[in-house]
């Protein structure tokens, strides 16, 4: 049997069962690996149950820096006898399979091209400690000792985390840097280590951070200035609104009063969430909403009043497996194209889709500007993948000089300056009006909000022409806003190939490694990566100036593909499908794989 | 279509405190039926809010859809308004009082709106203790598609498409149950009864909900309907009589030992309460809710401030939220900074 021998490559998985404390266990493993200077990415793969259910984590340790999934498990961690036989089953050929051989291993698990390394983990538990939690929480740290032994990982990191992690109940940090030596003396005694598989330390990550999405978006919010959030618990957006409440906790508390600067309401529904959200917005605090696919469906009338009577919104979409209820835990890229037209009517919105941490800060911060420069909806567009698990990222940064855009907003001074206030007037000749804040002036610039038709008054009309009118200049802020979003991000100068990929948000890094596998194939691509809808010029050219474009996405109905068609009216034939849409993170193998079968063809 | 109203005043029109005339107060010309009550509670809305010099831009009226939902724009022209979607007005004006705490806000709507499809919101509104005038303009019937009989509708009431079978939605005993600490019910026929109740709930601090029976006169105005004008001036049975007396207006009126009780509101404004019915006491839950069923079992319509628990909490209070509006902070309040953030990011490696 050759046993996979690899330095700073190679993935770990772990399996566990929910709720019994191993995902910080995990987690300081992966930050371990962080801080030994490897580049990582960790997967979650998770139940939608509380406790008892089999999850899995993966970590993917790259010293080239590709932070995508890779499939192919080097080395399985197994705590879980409910999923042992599929445990053992998914480990590569000379791979390795570290398990708790308190219990002798069935037979028929044996397999004989891994390499089974046994470590009696409940046994130790059970010498040494006798408080059943205990037992539970310490077996978590004496696996992770055992790995760290495997695999050459240094131990005065794992010291540091764990300092860290018990910086504030001190008494925790010799009993979990005990447990972590239990298993680090059992491989010492009985086994050769380190493996053929195994790390070094390195100097790959910079000044990186690890962070996962929906806590970017979370601070995010607040550095974008919102005041308001209300929100609906779902599965995997919950923990956006959460981070923004307690980075608020910690930020925006007034120092004189002990009052809060922002408000969490926990509505009763997500069309609560929305409608809260909105009426923030009309009023003129900076407000938003967070959900996923679900209460995209349900917010659709609301995502239509806000288009149509322009009001500023900010929605972010952690989207998951759909349709319906789908798989609540796992991730897609598949609410695109329910949001870019939701609701009845004709009705378009502008998406964003960030692919990183970093830029789930800044574009969810930018949204609050955005909303308000064209005063409609905006939908921040991640998925379960960027949003619950952590990633690599470059840091957050802020500038100091930046000041809010609050769009046009006229004040009482502007009022009693210009006469007669037309609030769907288009003055500036960009499709954006003027509104006004209730509250402003006693005798001007009111207006009636409505999902009705309207003047440029804001008068309740039914004329055909006013109407019209105003559908029209509702596309000419379409038009404005098509050069305002984020633009898309090219990876070569100029066009360099005749085919070329588009691709956007969580696809992004596996995307990249593909091109880089597929150059070794002799296949070179040009590489454009989406940030927004509408699309700007400078998409229409990308597709223009290619004979064939693969858009890479996570979804079965090759939704962005036919943003594109409808959108900037490409000819269907040119852009050529790559779809992964099982629910777990897509692999540079699997586009690799199906561009390479496309070149066959 | 909205019909402009002609400006001219008529220079002895008399002002308020701020100098407004009621005019100032009104909106558009209505478009709703003749006759229909719905404009008579805006003609109330109107009269209280000019009585008690209430600066127009610092009220926001917001509703859902249906004729009820249609009136804000038939009155406070110089107010903002809202228009929202079917039954979600209550979320509305939850985000929008988030935004703005100092601002007065009126939500209107109908039986159909509250009581069916935003029952939901209606519901939750109250239980956060919302600060809100919250009007149901209550015709027991569903106006704008023809009149249909709506969850407030009456069982074995008649309306033009015949007798309602289902249980009838009791707005104001539902307000009570989840904790609303003004709730009054009154007819849109009664403007006696309705201005001083309207001016109590502005000057009220929480959710005051205000359930007005107002009679259809298209759909539900016909004999065998217990919402049309006949029958409600019939069954109708008063609780009490509010006076409402400014913050800065002395109490002079003197009543009998007994039978009032004076209670002072959140801006200092009076309510003097006139009891008729002697084991009632608007303080006192228990006795209101025996008092409605008793009502209920003999047809009458209990009308007047049914309910009030004044210097209660409301949303902004139980949030927790600072005295500054939370719209009128800037970059300087809201944003941390780069040194912060550079904090942050070393707690994340």
């Amino acid at each position: 049997m050759r046993s996979i021998a690899a330095i700073n490559d190679f993935v770990v998985r772990f399996a566990n069962v929910n709720g019994t404390g191993s995902a910080s266990a995990n987690n300081m493993f992966a930050k371990a690996v962080f801080r030994m200077g490897i580049p990582f990415s960790a997967k979650n793969i998770f139940p939608s149950n509380i406790q008892g259910l089999p999850t899995w984590y993966e970590v993917r340790i790259s010293e080239k820096g590709y932070l995508g999934r890779r499939d192919g498990i080097d080395l399985m961690v197994s705590v879980n006898p409910q999923s042992l036989p599929q445990d053992v089953k998914s480990v590569s050929p000379g791979g390795y399979f570290v398990y708790d051989s308190t219990k002798i291993l069935y037979q028929e698990l044996v397999r004989d091209d891994i390499t089974y390394i046994g470590v009696p983990m409940m046994e130790i538990c059970m010498r040494e400690y006798s408080d059943p939690r205990q037992r539970q929480l310490f077996k978590n740290m004496i696996y992770v000792g055992a790995l760290s032994q495997l695999l050459n990982m240094d131990f005065e990191v794992f010291k540091g985390i764990i300092a860290d992690e018990f910086k504030k109940r001190e008494k925790l940090i010799a009993p979990n840097i005990h447990a972590m030596e239990l298993g680090r003396n059992y491989i010492a005694e009985h086994y050769d280590y380190p493996l053929p598989l195994r790390m070094e330390t390195r100097d790959l990550v910079g000044d990186s951070i690890i962070m996962d999405g929906n806590s970017a978006c979370g601070l995010g919010a607040v550095y974008g200035g919102a005041t308001v959030a209300a929100w609906y618990p779902i599965t995997p957006s919950t923990s956006l609104v959460q981070a923004f409440e307690k980075y608020a906790n910690r930020l925006r508390i007034d120092p004189e009063s002990g009052k809060k600067k922002f408000a969490v309401v926990q509505a009763e529904d997500e069309l609560a969430a929305i409608g809260m959200a909105i009426g923030a917005n009309w009023n003129g605090a900076r407000a938003f909403t967070a959900t996923s696919g679900p209460g995209i469906s349900l917010m659709n009338e609301f995502l239509g009043l806000a288009y149509f009577a322009e009001i500023p919104l900010v929605l972010t979409d952690v989207q998951r497996t759909g349709p319906s209820t789908g798989m609540p835990t796992r991730t897609q890229q598949s609410d695109i194209l329910l949001s870019a037209y939701a609701s009845h009517g004709d009705t378009k919105h502008i998406l964003l889709f960030p692919a990183n941490p970093k830029e789930c800060f800044e574009i969810q911060a930018l949204s609050f500007d955005l909303a308000e420069r064209l005063q409609t909806p905006i939908i921040v567009m991640i998925d379960l993948d960027l949003g619950m698990n952590e990633h690599m990222s470059p840091p957050l940064q802020w500038d100091d000089s930046r000041q809010y855009d609050r769009g046009k907003v006229y004040n009482a001074e502007d009022l009693d300056r210009i006469g007669m206030f037309g609030r769907y007037l288009d003055s500036d000749g960009d499709g954006i009006p003027y509104r006004t804040i209730p509250g402003t002036h006693p005798t001007k610039g009111s207006f009636f909000t409505r999902g009705t038709s309207r003047d440029e008054y804001a008068r309740y009309t039914e004329e055909g022409a006013a109407y019209v009118r105003n559908m029209e200049r509702l596309v000419k802020k379409w038009n404005t806003a098509k050069e305002v979003v984020p633009q898309p991000e090219f990876y070569q100068d100029g066009n360099q190939s005749k085919d070329g990929v588009i691709f956007f948000g969580t696809s992004t890094d596996s995307a990249l490694e593909a091109l880089d596998l597929l150059k070794e194939d002799g296949v070179n691509l040009d590489a454009m990566r989406l940030l927004s809808f509408p699309f700007s010029q400078k998409v229409a050219d990308f597709i223009q100036n290619h004979e064939r474009i693969f858009v890479i996405e996570q979804n079965r109905d090759a939704q962005m593909r036919s943003l594109l068609i409808n959108e900037l009216e490409t000819n269907p034939a040119k852009l050529i499908r790559v779809l992964n849409y099982d629910g777990m993170p897509i692999t540079a193998a699997y586009i690799r794989g199906q561009i390479l079968n496309l070149y066959k063809i | 279509m909205t019909y402009v109203k002609p400006a001219f005043r008529h220079p002895a029109l008399s002002q308020n405190d701020l100098g407004f005339t009621k005019k100032d107060y009104e909106g558009a010309l209505s478009t709703l039926c003749g006759g229909c009550g719905h404009d008579s509670i805006s003609g109330a809305i109107t009269e209280a809010c000019f009585e008690m010099s209430i600066a127009p831009h610092r009220l926001a009226k917001l509703s859902g859809i249906g004729c009820s939902s249609k009136t804000p724009t038939y009155f406070l022209g110089n107010s903002h308004g809202f228009n929202s979607v079917h039954g979600r007005m209550p979320s509305v004006a939850t985000g929008a009082s988030l935004a703005n705490r100092d601002l007065i806000y009126l939500g209107v709507s109908g039986d159909g709106d509250s009581a069916s499809i935003g029952m939901g919101q209606f519901v939750h509104a109250i239980r956060r203790h919302l600060n809100v005038v919250y009007i149901v303009m209550n015709n027991g019937c569903y106006g704008l598609t023809k009149g249909q009989d709506s969850a407030t509708a009456d069982i074995g009431s008649i309306s033009k498409n015949g007798m309602n079978h289902f249980q009838a939605i009791d707005l104001a005993a539902m307000a009570l149950e989840l904790g609303a600490t003004f709730v009054a019910r009154s007819f849109s026929g009664d403007k006696t009864q309705l201005v001083p109740l309207i001016k109590a709930a502005i000057s009220h601090h929480g959710f005051a909900l205000i359930d007005v029976i107002s009679p259809c006169v298209t759909f539900n105005n016909n004999t065998g309907s217990t919402k049309a004008y006949d029958y409600v001036r019939e069954h109708i049975t008063t609780a009490e009589v509010v006076d409402y007396v400014p913050p800065s207006e002395e109490i002079t009126m003197g009543y009998a030992e007994g039978s009032s009780a004076e209670l002072t509101l959140h801006d200092g404004s009076h309510l003097s309460l006139h009891k008729l019915a002697p084991d009632f006491d608007p303080r006192d839950k228990l006795s209101v809710v025996q008092r409605i069923y008793e009502a209920r079992a003999k047809k009458e319509i209990l009308t007047g401030l049914l309910y009030i628990e004044p210097g209660t909490p409301d949303l902004h209070d139980l949030v927790g939220t600072i005295s500054t509006p939370l719209n009128q902070l800037g970059t300087a309040d809201l944003c941390p900074g780069n040194d912060v953030l550079s904090e942050i990011n070393r707690g994340l490696r």
